[in-house]
C-alpha cells in the first residue's frame, strides 16, 4: 500500500480519479471473543452463517461484520428480540477504503434498556452498492441514509425519499466522499462557477409539485446554458 | 363545512403558575367554523436567509390557510466538506475544522474529536487534562444552552432574556481569549493533552464567572418561566412522546424532555463523570417548555459539576509524557537534539494509529455528539472521520413536529430544537 500512502496529502488534490484495481484482504485486527458481549454470542449462534467476522476495537468495542443480503433481517432482529433491545441506532454511515476494496456500511446502535452498545457492518462491492434500507426500523435512519446516498452513492433499498441532501440536487460530479473523488472536485473551478450561476432555483419545490404529493424535489436533467432568463419582466 | 376547534391549553394548574398560583389562559378557548372553500393550499419558503432559522436553514412550507400542513427542510448552504478535508490533514491537523463545525460551543467539539483519537490509539491522558476538560466542557455547555436562550426567547417576542444571555456569553467569550487566544475558533486541544495549560488565574475568572451567573439564570426564570405569553406560545407545541423520540434519533435535552432519562455523561461516563455530583433533568410533556425547562436546570447543573471540578483541580502535567504524541517545549526542542527530533517527527510525520475503527460519543450541548473514526496501522491521517452531528438528526425530526401547527409555532419548535447549522451541513 505503499503508493496509496505517496497519492494522499496536498499533492493529490489534483490528482484524478483513482484507478480501482488493487485489491487486498485488510482486516488484521484480533479475532474478538464473542463471549464479551451477550449480543455477539447470540448473533453468532442465531446468524451463523451471516456473520462474517467480529473484532474488538480500541479499549473493548466489539465489531461485527455481518452479510449485507441479511442485514435488514438482523438488525430488525437486534431491535425487537426482549434480550437486545437496540432502540436506539446512533449512526449509519459508511467507509470507503478506496483501491477498490468494498465500501463499509457502518451502522451503531445503542440499548437503553440493556445499557450496551453494538457496531454492526457490512461490505459492499463497489459495482453493487445497495443494501436494505432501515427506515421502516428506525425513522433517524431516514436522513442519516440520505446522507450515505448522496456521499457514497450507495442505494438503499426500500427508502421513501432518497435524494441528496448536502450537495445540491444536481450535482453532476459524484459522491464526493468517495476516495476516487478528488479534493477539489472532478470538473474544473470554471465549469463549477458556471454550472452555479446557470441554476435556476426556480426549479426546486414549486407548488405544483407538493400539491400532486410528489415527492417535493423532481429535478429534471437541465442542460447548462439554456436557461435564458424567461423571467425578465419579474425584477424590474 | 369543517370543524375546527382551536383549544390552547396554557398553564397546567397549580405548578405552571408564578409562587403557586394557578395561571390564568391569556385566551380562552374558541370555537372557529371555517367554510369550505375549496381554497388551494399555499407553499412559502423561509429561509435561507432569515434570522428565525438560526442559520442558512431553508424550510419548504405547505400551508393551509395559517395551518402548516408539511414542512421540507432544506439544508446544506453551509457545506464545507470536513470530513473530506480531515482525510488529508494528520490527527492533530484536524482540530481546527472541529470548532468550526459548533460554534456555539466549540470546546466542546475540540475535546471530543481528540478524546476519540486518545481513544483510537489507546492514550491515556493525564489527572489533570481529564478535569480540565471536563470544566471545558461544561463551560461550553451553558455557552451553547445561553445562545440558545437568548435566540429562542426573542423568537417569541421576549426581548430582555436576550440581552441577559449574551451579557453572560461575554464574559465566556472573554475566558476563551484568555484560554486560547480565540474567541470562537478556540482549537484548545491536542492529542494527548491540551494546547497549553490553563492561563494564571484563569480558575479565579472562571469562580467568578460561578458566582454571578446563578443570578442571572434565576433573573431569566424570572422572566420566562411563569410568563403567561411564554407559557402560551411553548406549552403543547411541538409534542412528541419518548419512544418516537428515541426512534426518530432524539438526543440531548430535547429527548429529556419527554421523559427519557438518557445521558451520555451518566450512561456511558468518561472522565470519570460518574463521580461527580450532578442531576439529569428530566421533562414530561415533550413539548417545547419542557426543552425550555431541561435546558435551563442543566446550565444549573453545569455550574454544580463545575465548581467541584474546580475544586479538585490536580497539579501536575498537563500533556502525557511520550514525546511522540506530545510535542516538547519550545526551549526544549531549540537546545536539545533528541527533543528537536522528536518534535520535527509529531510535526511532520504525525502521530501513528493503529489499525481499527472507534466510535465515541460525549453529551455535547445539543445531543450526543459521536466522533467515528477509521484508521489503518500507521495512519497518521484518518481512513474516515466522520461526526453523528446531534443537530442534523434533532433537525429532521421538525417536520414530524410542526404538523398541524401554525407558521408563528413552526418558528417556535424550529428554536426549540437548538440547532447549529455549521453542524448539521458541516
Amino acid at each position: 500500500m505503499a503508493d496509496k500512502k505517496d497519492s494522499a496529502g496536498l499533492d493529490a488534490v489534483d490528482a484524478g480519479p483513482v484507478s480501482s484495481d488493487v485489491s487486498g484482504e485488510h482486516h488484521a485486527g484480533n479475532e474478538g471473543d464473542a463471549s464479551e458481549h451477550a449480543s455477539v454470542a447470540a448473533l453468532r449462534e442465531r446468524f451463523a452463517d451471516a456473520v462474517v467476522r467480529h473484532r474488538v476495537y480500541s479499549g473493548g468495542q466489539h465489531v461485527v461484520w455481518i452479510a449485507p443480503e441479511k442485514s435488514h433481517e438482523i438488525l430488525a432482529w437486534l431491535r425487537d428480540d426482549p434480550d437486545h433491545r437496540y432502540d436506539m441506532m446512533s449512526d449509519v454511515t459508511a467507509v470507503d477504503y478506496g483501491n477498490g476494496r468494498p465500501v463499509n456500511m457502518v451502522y451503531q446502535m445503542y440499548s437503553t434498556v440493556h445499557k450496551r452498545e453494538l457496531r454492526l457492518r457490512c461490505e459492499l462491492p463497489l459495482d453493487a452498492l445497495e443494501i436494505d434500507s432501515v427506515v421502516d426500523l428506525w425513522k433517524v435512519a431516514d436522513w442519516l441514509e440520505r446522507e450515505v446516498f448522496d456521499l457514497f452513492g450507495v442505494t438503499f433499498n426500500g427508502h421513501p425519499d432518497l435524494r441528496r441532501i448536502l450537495m445540491p440536487a444536481d450535482y453532476a460530479e459524484g459522491h464526493p466522499l468517495r476516495k476516487d473523488f478528488p479534493l477539489r472536485g472532478r470538473f474544473s473551478r470554471a465549469e463549477q462557477t458556471r454550472r452555479a450561476l446557470n441554476q435556476d432555483v426556480e426549479r426546486f419545490y414549486r407548488a405544483e409539485d407538493l400539491s400532486a404529493g410528489r415527492a417535493p424535489q423532481e429535478v429534471a436533467p437541465v442542460e447548462v446554458g439554456t436557461l435564458a432568463s424567461d423571467d425578465a419582466e419579474g425584477d424590474a | 363545512m369543517a370543524q375546527k376547534t382551536i383549544e390552547l391549553e396554557v398553564g397546567r394548574g397549580r405548578e405552571m403558575g408564578v409562587d403557586g398560583n394557578p395561571s390564568l389562559s391569556p385566551i380562552a378557548p374558541f370555537d372557529i367554523v371555517e367554510p369550505d372553500m375549496n381554497t388551494e393550499h399555499m407553499l412559502i419558503n423561509i429561509g435561507p436567509q432569515h434570522p428565525a432559522t438560526h442559520g442558512v436553514l431553508r424550510l419548504v412550507c405547505e400551508l393551509d390557510g395559517e395551518t402548516v400542513k408539511r414542512v421540507v427542510p432544506d439544508i446544506g448552504y453551509l457545506h464545507s466538506s470536513f470530513e473530506k478535508l480531515g482525510e488529508y490533514r494528520t490527527w492533530n491537523q484536524i482540530v481546527p475544522l472541529t470548532d468550526r463545525m459548533d460554534y456555539l460551543a466549540p470546546l466542546i467539539y475540540n475535546c471530543a474529536y481528540v478524546m476519540a483519537v486518545e481513544q483510537l490509539m489507546g492514550i491515556e491522558v493525564t489527572e489533570r487534562c481529564k478535569v480540565v476538560r471536563v470544566i471545558l466542557m461544561e463551560l461550553d455547555r451553558i455557552f451553547g444552552h445561553l445562545l440558545w436562550l437568548g435566540t429562542t426567547a426573542i423568537d417569541v417576542g421576549a426581548f430582555t432574556p436576550f440581552l441577559y444571555s449574551f451579557q453572560e456569553r461575554e464574559r465566556i467569550y472573554k475566558m476563551h481569549e484568555s484560554l486560547t487566544g480565540a474567541r470562537i475558533t478556540t482549537s484548545a486541544t491536542r492529542v494527548g493533552g491540551m494546547m497549553a495549560d490553563l492561563p494564571e488565574g484563569w480558575t479565579d475568572q472562571l469562580r467568578e464567572f460561578l458566582d454571578t451567573f446563578p443570578n442571572t439564570l434565576a433573573e431569566v426564570h424570572q422572566l420566562l418561566t411563569g410568563n403567561q405569553i411564554h407559557i402560551g406560545r411553548t406549552q403543547g407545541i411541538g409534542i412528541i412522546n419518548g419512544e418516537d423520540a428515541i426512534n426518530y434519533g432524539f438526543t440531548g435535552p430535547n429527548l429529556r424532555a419527554t421523559g427519557i432519562d438518557y445521558d451520555v455523561r451518566r450512561d456511558r461516563p468518561y472522565y470519570d463523570y460518574e463521580t461527580y455530583d450532578f442531576e439529569i433533568p428530566v421533562g414530561e410533556h415533550g413539548d417545547c417548555y419542557d426543552r425550555y425547562l431541561c435546558r435551563m436546570e442543566e446550565m444549573q447543573q453545569s455550574v454544580g459539576i463545575l465548581r467541584q471540578a474546580l475544586d479538585r483541580l490536580p497539579d501536575g502535567p498537563i500533556n502525557v509524557a511520550d514525546p511522540s504524541i506530545s510535542l516538547p517545549s519550545k526551549t526544549d526542542a531549540m537546545s536539545d537534539m533528541e527533543s528537536m527530533i522528536h518534535h520535527f517527527k509529531v510535526i511532520t510525520d504525525g502521530i501513528p494509529a493503529p489499525e481499527g475503527d472507534c466510535y465515541f460519543a460525549v453529551e455535547g450541548s445539543k445531543g450526543e455528539l459521536g466522533m467515528y473514526l477509521v484508521a489503518e496501522e500507521g495512519d497518521t491521517k484518518p481512513v474516515r472521520w466522520r461526526i453523528r452531528p446531534p443537530s442534523f438528526v434533532n433537525l429532521s425530526v421538525i417536520a414530524k413536529l410542526a404538523e398541524g401547527h401554525l407558521v408563528s409555532d413552526l418558528i417556535m419548535i424550529n428554536a426549540s430544537l437548538d440547532i447549529v447549522l455549521g453542524e448539521i451541513d458541516r
